[in-house]
């Protein structure tokens, strides 16, 4: 039953990541974006991790991207350039990145699998509210404050170029 | 296995039907309730008390003719109040109508009849799901080749991530004052009286988050007099111009069930949930749960007249008004909750 679930959500994952480069609507991008964020936050929950799932879809689908449909609206953009219309070099290293990337994910999935089967060991511990909470406050909390530091200092960047011209 | 499927489905089917039934009703009381606030009759010739009024309406509704104007993207400006739909009453599963008495049927618990009483995170859930209800919108905009249309989908896009930061923010003083994120125990948290006088609810030591929470919930439901995406008077109907029949019903529907999750809400969180000021529920079993549904049920009835009384009585905000006051009012005030909520807590005061 995990299995079939894991499965739709993986595919439906993979065919929405293609759909969110693939079509001219930009309207669409965005939209399997959704969709992709949303087969991800189904893997978290199958996994166990129930907070990770919701904050996935919270951050992401409620937030981030409806910026991005702002924006998108904002300046009225139809259509976007058709996909692949870039540099030739640039598609080159990308295909090489992607290949690369799902060639590790690939290798370690066959290393791991026969041992552990199909879920890791321990990963659903991790994924919910308190052990979260205390990592980012323990272990983590150089990482964490540091990381507060840096989204202040873009804030304050991003307000620098965004004022008004004194006149 | 079955027994836990037919009572998950009975769950629904009765969730799903009381919801359902409120639309036309509050449909009504809003009617009735703004000619009563408005010094006028309403519709009062369909039925006792104009009440048959909404069947009226809906069979009108359906009866229309479906138009679609050229140019729209057919498929986005289909999908759009369907998901309108779909996200509004799927925030449902996770809020607790009554007390978990320990009843059971067949052996599989009551659980204070939550469709999905293991979902730990039930807070986060809905907040994710709610977040969501500002696509069908922005779709509808976008889809409908209107420039009024176009600017709804805009101002709703903006106005619902300024006002879900402070909405998000007033919920973390609840939740750390509760420790936890399961409704049900936010709801336990709050029972019994602080000192034999105040009630236990959220509301009296948090009043600055009850307060934005409340501001939060109306500009995310699109309510006056935060109906910026909809302004009549800017923007024709703004989001929805182009929509008639049952599509433009289907956004109307999902308006009144985001009211309704809307007042569910601030019921559990700041207001006691299914708790009686200053008296335990009698009663143990079926008899408690019921009374503790109806208690529930009173006070999210109290918050949908107090959603139609505002709409009647105050005007519309501007659009820079509305900005202004979510980011440097709301958000300062909810952080200000929080850290009043830290230090009483790292106090001991509750």
């Amino acid at each position: 039953m995990v299995t079939y679930v894991f499965l739709a959500a993986a595919a439906l994952a993979v065919i929405f990541a293609i759909l969110a480069v693939v079509p001219r609507n930009p309207m669409t991008n965005v939209l399997s974006l959704v969709v992709l964020f949303f087969a991800m936050a189904a893997v978290f929950a199958i996994l166990g991790m129930d907070f990770l799932a919701a904050i996935q879809v919270i951050v992401y689908s409620g937030a981030i991207l409806v910026l991005f449909l702002f924006v998108i609206m904002l300046l009225n953009v139809r259509k976007v350039e058709p996909f692949g219309s870039g540099r030739r070099w640039q598609a080159l290293i990308g295909t090489l990145v992607a290949a690369g990337i799902g060639g590790m994910i690939l290798v370690i999935a066959g290393l791991l699998l026969p041992e552990q089967g199909s879920v890791l060991p321990g990963v659903a511990e991790i994924g919910t509210a308190v052990p979260i909470g205390k990592a980012l406050l323990s272990t983590h909390l150089f990482a964490f404050e540091f990381i507060t530091l840096l989204l202040v200092a873009a804030i304050v960047g991003a307000v620098y170029l965004g004022r008004r011209e004194e006149r | 296995m079955w027994a836990e499927l037919v009572v998950v489905g009975v769950k629904l089917a009765f969730v799903l039907a009381v919801m359902l039934t409120t639309v036309p009703i509050m449909v009504w009381v809003e009617r009735r309730g703004s000619a009563l606030i408005q010094d006028r009759l309403g519709p009062n010739r369909v039925g006792p008390f104009g009440l048959l009024q909404p069947v009226i309406d809906v069979v009108k509704l359906l009866t229309k003719e479906n138009l679609r104007p050229e140019g729209v993207q057919t498929f986005l400006y289909l999908l759009a109040p369907a998901i309108a739909i779909a996200i509004s009453l799927s925030t449902f599963i996770a809020v607790p109508f009554a007390r978990d008495s320990g009843l059971s049927v067949f052996g599989q618990p009551v659980d204070g009849f939550i469709v999905a009483p293991n979902l730990n995170i039930g807070v986060l859930y809905i907040f994710a799901i709610a977040s969501l209800a500002v696509y069908p919108v922005v779709l509808a905009g976008w889809s409908s080749n209107n420039k009024f249309a176009l600017y709804g989908g805009i101002r709703a896009s903006a106005q619902a991530v300024s006002y879900e930061l402070a909405m998000t923010i007033a919920v973390v003083g609840v939740l750390m004052a509760a420790g936890s994120l399961h409704l049900q125990q936010i709801v336990d948290a709050q029972t019994g009286t602080w000192l034999g006088t105040l009630p236990r609810w959220n509301v009296f030591p948090q009043l600055l988050g009850a307060v934005t929470f409340i501001v939060a919930v109306f500009a995310e439901t699109n309510r006056l007099p935060f109906d910026l995406p909809e302004a009549e008077a800017e923007l024709v109907a703004g989001y929805h111009t182009e929509y008639s029949s049952m599509g433009f019903a289907a956004f109307y529907m999902s308006e009144y069930l985001h009211m309704i999750v809307g007042a569910s809400l601030i019921t559990v969180l700041f207001f006691g949930g299914w708790n009686l000021p200053w008296i335990d529920i009698p009663f143990d079993g079926w008899a408690g749960a019921l009374l503790s549904m109806g208690v529930f049920a009173a006070k999210v009835a109290f918050f949908m007249w107090f959603f139609v009384w505002v709409r009647w009585t105050l005007p519309r905000f501007r659009y820079d008004q509305l900005m202004a006051l979510g980011w440097k009012v709301m958000i300062p005030l909810a952080t200000l909750n929080f850290l009043w909520v830290a230090v009483g807590l790292a106090l001991g005061y509750f």
